[in-house]
């Protein structure tokens, strides 16, 4: 196979999991030991070149599954291979084509200039000096990191860190990037500049990128499938719309009214879901395979006069928490 | 995917000693630049060091007149030597037992430098010297100068006897940290290691020969003290520094000194290949 870029591939898949399975023993009192399992007999492929979303609520297996992808924990049971290789047992050579980005963690050098940490994965990486060099600018420019490259890196903003930590964990070009919470903590406009670099990076150099998150919107932008994972098993595997229909995940037209009016009960295929001030901003949920926003629009126009309108999306823990309903949790 | 390496990298010579000098290189100099980032801190050091240095220079000089002159082969500017040497190279000879990795256990952080191409324990130690190299420069040699101004204490200036001595140092300096890794790579089972860390703080100061010289001890403790590391920590450099062990002696100190990092890098090595697979990286 070969991407866009010209990179040569073969059909390896980037991430191949059967029965993945691993187990804690947690202290629960005492001295007394129960066991918990956090991914329980996991089995899926990610294909190189794919954007997968991995979601699931806190505690469903998320961080566990990516510890074992990238080899930093060994499985209690299954099979993983990660870009062809044996995480545990391959972890440096595995090391050299995968790149982590944890969001509640710093892999830069915290007291020193953020350029740095660059010149030190480079030699990590064995990278040439001008590999080095052409790398460096080339993430330097699209990650607009040149205003504070001389800043001590416990000097900088989170939005300023995490455009640095992503740089730092793409400097030796991994075929694999994962992300565990990229976005969060970050602004909108922020979260927004990163996800553009990422859709950028990926279409430039075919980059395989699985990111767990809690943001609807990551996975609406950068992710062509969702994975969804409850109690460590697996939930879902298909498209982000596909989920949205199984699950009947409703988006929210919100309209501000002219003058306060009666709840907007009987629109076609939407249904009220609260107002307030008395009745001057209404919010009405309605379903997408059912009908479009302008046709709610239409139907409430017709009974009152409609000054503002927004549409909100579905978030991931609405879609989750549906998912979970719907298997009897 | 792709199979090798590739091209963008320096031709397959990942994993070649050249590469490994260039990453434990730029890793040792990265922890130099750490050191220097943190000036305050070692002008603090260096009051205390040199606070703790005259009130050990007054005992331990009482200790010598109340035995006639001579302890135990010391005599008064020996034992003045004994006493700045020791206080110098306590900011750069870990003592304490503490390093960053026993708390990038604790809180999950090693995961990070688990998902490097390197080996935990020497890219740990390569850091951690790195910044001690950097300690003797505000902290080392101003005590130097300092006991040699003030003190009158009297240092050996031959070249071989300097570069012996200095080469000793430096084995004491990595020693001191390739036994503290093994203090905190004990974390890879127990997590928290504080216990462990304090163990080794009481320990290691005082079989080193921080209070006392390790040749005062009486005979069964100085028995028990050679047996252990410790005294490759403190004694064996500031004898070979101070040129009161010489010639053939001197050379078979620093023998002894290199046969203990041997063991420890080889003990380390184990563990962190063990520890390794029994981790619970700590923290979602």
């Amino acid at each position: 196979m070969t991407t866009a870029s010209g990179r040569t591939t073969t059909s390896a898949p980037a991430i191949e999991v059967e029965g993945l399975t691993r187990r804690f023993r947690v202290r629960s009192k005492g001295f007394a030991r129960t066991e918990v399992t956090a991914v329980d007999d996991l089995t899926l492929t990610v294909g190189a070149g794919e954007s997968v979303g991995y979601i699931g609520a806190n505690g469903a297996g998320k961080s566990t599954t990516i510890k074992m992808l990238a080899g930093i924990l060994v499985p209690s049971a299954g099979t993983v291979r990660t870009c062809g290789l044996e995480p545990v047992r391959q972890r440096r050579e595995l090391a050299r084509r995968l790149g982590v980005v944890f969001g509640q963690r710093s892999q830069l050098w915290w007291d020193l200039p953020l350029a740095e940490s660059y010149r030190i994965l480079a030699a990590v990486h064995s990278l040439t000096p001008q590999r080095e060099r052409e790398r460096t600018a080339e993430l330097v420019e699209r990650l607009e990191l040149g205003g504070f490259l001389t800043t001590p890196v416990r000097q900088l903003s989170l939005g300023q860190r995490m455009r640095g930590e992503v740089a730092a964990a793409l400097l030796h070009s991994p075929a694999l990037l994962v992300l565990d919470e990229p976005t969060i903590g970050l602004d909108v406009l922020s979260k927004q500049r990163l996800r553009e670099f990422l859709l950028a990076e990926r279409a430039a150099h075919g980059t395989t990128l699985l990111l767990t998150t809690h943001d609807m919107g990551d996975v609406s932008r950068l992710c062509e499938r969702v994975l969804l994972v409850d109690r460590g098993r697996l939930a879902y595997d298909g498209s982000l719309a596909g989920l949205s229909r199984t699950v009947g995940a409703r988006r929210v037209l919100v309209v501000d009214l002219a003058v306060p009016a009666a709840d907007l009960h009987g629109v076609p295929h939407a249904e009220h879901l609260d107002s307030e001030g008395g009745g001057l901003r209404q919010r009405l949920a309605f379903d997408d395979a059912a009908t479009t926003a302008a046709a709610v629009l239409a139907a409430v126009s017709e009974r009152v006069e409609v000054r503002d309108l927004s549409v909100e999306e579905p978030d991931v823990e609405d879609v989750v928490r549906r998912v979970y309903l719907s298997r009897g949790r | 995917m792709r199979l090798s390496p590739g091209p963008q990298r320096r031709g397959g010579v990942a994993g070649t000693p050249r590469a490994w000098l260039r990453v434990h290189g730029r890793l040792l100099a990265s922890g130099f630049r750490r050191g220097a980032a943190y000036r305050g801190a070692a002008l603090g050091g260096l009051v205390a060091n040199v606070t703790f240095g005259f009130l050990k220079v007054s005992v331990l000089t009482a200790a010598v007149a109340a035995g006639g002159g001579e302890l135990g082969g010391y005599d008064e500017a020996a034992i003045v030597a004994y006493a700045w040497l020791s206080q110098a190279l306590l900011g750069s000879v870990n003592l304490f037992g503490r390093t960053d990795l026993a708390d990038r256990i604790k809180d999950g952080s090693v995961a990070v430098d688990l998902l490097r191409p390197l080996d935990v324990q020497t890219a740990t130690t390569a850091q951690e010297v790195g910044r001690a190299l950097f300690q003797l420069l505000p902290r080392g040699l101003p005590i130097i100068v300092l006991g040699v101004l003030v003190g009158g204490m009297r240092l050996p200036t031959d070249p071989p006897t300097l570069a012996l001595g200095l080469l000793s140092a430096l084995l004491a300096v990595v020693l001191s940290y390739l036994l503290v890794y093994l203090v905190a790579a004990s974390g890879f089972w127990t997590v928290e290691t504080r216990g462990l860390q304090v163990l080794y703080m009481i320990v290691s100061g005082f079989l080193a020969g921080l209070f006392v010289p390790v040749t005062l001890f009486p005979s069964w403790l100085y028995a028990l003290a050679v047996a252990t590391p410790f005294p490759s920590l403190l004694q064996v450099p500031i004898d070979v520094i101070s040129g009161r062990v010489d010639g053939a002696a001197a050379l078979g100190a620093v023998g002894v000194q290199v046969a203990w990092v041997a063991a420890a890098f080889a003990v380390g090595h184990l563990m962190t290949r063990a520890g390794r697979r029994r981790l619970e990286v700590q923290g979602g």
